[in-house]
């Protein structure tokens, strides 16, 4: 049984190997994707119906929808370093965020119910071409990258 | 008596306006905004190729070069438009200011075997350091890496210290939490220059701090 000594000392070396590797738990819970990073004026959080403080450091989840003041605007880093800025009296909802950190793959879709949306693309769009998307009212953007600008006005707003 | 003339004057004139139909059209329709969608894609900062579809409906357009751009002004018309970066500015410079600054990383060298900085990153590393302290809310990841001299576990242990010494320094010289920052070492496992066992190559002997 040469093949089983090999086993036991190979899951040891792995043990040990991930003992050495992984020295600082994570800070982040699982349910975060991204943290603001910047605040300005009005702004707050609406999640699973409640109004949440958003100060910069404030982690983001999916499912989050964003709002600002008419004298607002916020600024997000995401787990797959695309960049996101709110600009004032807007609404921005985190539909879905989800992403392999090893493999890149992922996907990130956000709604621009209204105003302004500043992006930069990360590792998701950059892995998977259209894996992120951003919709309006009117429109659906396929993003390949990098760097857009998004307005919104509906009839009446 | 001449004021008091006047206000009925006005009066009767309000009233008769009022049985009057307006012959104007209504001006609620004009106050409103109509829909106006405008999607603009910017120059890549680093001149790679960058593209974006925008779908309404049944069409759809791919922007691809700078400052192109997408209009919907009504239901079922999907325009491409130029707009200049003046106007960019003018539209959007709100929302592009509060955009958080890039995720950047850094690479500082050690001496053989050791967890103590090169003579050449001792003089960065105030640098550097003073660049995360700039940045709101910083999340830091802290790689250590060996060359391949010494065997396995000894560089996955002496990577760790490596990136452990740096994280210590962040701690004490910018007071930065501990749970802000990740740690992890890789040993001789990822080599920046790929060589033979046993080989000392000092662009080896590095930690990359990444900060976001």
């Amino acid at each position: 049984m040469a093949q089983r000594s090999f086993g036991v000392s190979f899951g040891l070396l792995i043990a040990l190997t991930a003992s050495v590797l992984i020295s600082t738990p994570a800070p982040a819970r699982a349910d975060d994707v991204g943290q603001i990073k910047v605040a300005k004026g009005a702004v707050h959080l609406e999640r699973s119906g409640r109004k949440v403080p958003a100060p910069v450091g404030a982690k983001v989840q999916q499912g989050d929808v964003l709002v600002t003041g008419p004298d607002g605007s916020v600024g997000i880093i995401f787990l797959d370093a695309s960049l996101l800025s709110v600009g004032p009296s807007s609404v921005l909802a985190i539909d879905r965020f989800v992403f392999d950190s090893t493999t890149n793959q992922g996907a990130f879709e956000t709604s621009l119910k209204r105003g302004k949306l500043a992006a930069v693309s990360g590792k998701i769009a950059k892995q998977s071409p259209d894996a992120m998307k951003v919709r309006t009212p009117a429109a659906v953007l396929g993003v390949r990258g990098t760097e857009f600008l998004v307005r919104t006005i509906e009839p009446g707003d | 008596m001449r004021g008091l003339a006047r206000a009925v004057a006005l009066v009767l004139l309000a009233l008769y306006g009022c049985a009057t139909p307006a012959p104007e059209p209504k001006p609620a329709p004009v106050s409103k905004p109509a829909r106006d969608d405008l999607i603009v894609l910017l120059p890549d900062p680093e001149g790679k190729a960058a593209a974006l579809s925008v779908t309404h409906g049944a069409d759809q357009r791919v922007l691809s070069a700078p400052y192109a751009a997408a209009r919907i002004k009504e239901e079922g018309r999907l325009d491409t438009v130029d707009i200049t970066p003046d106007e960019v500015n003018r539209v959007f410079g709100e929302v592009v200011a509060a955009l958080p600054p890039r995720p950047v990383s850094f690479l500082l060298y050690f001496l053989e075997g050791k967890d103590q900085l090169t003579a050449e990153s001792q003089q960065v590393v105030q640098q550097i350091f003073d660049e995360i302290k700039r940045r709101p809310a910083p999340e830091i990841v802290i790689i250590g890496h060996t060359d391949r001299v010494g065997t396995v576990p000894y560089n996955d242990a002496l990577s760790l210290r490596r990136a452990e010494k740096v994280r210590d320094d962040l701690k004490n010289v910018l007071g930065i939490p501990a749970e802000q920052i990740q740690v992890a070492g890789r040993g001789e496992r990822e080599p920046l220059v790929p060589t033979e066992d046993e080989v000392a190559e000092p662009r080896n002997r590095r930690v990359e701090i990444s900060v976001r």
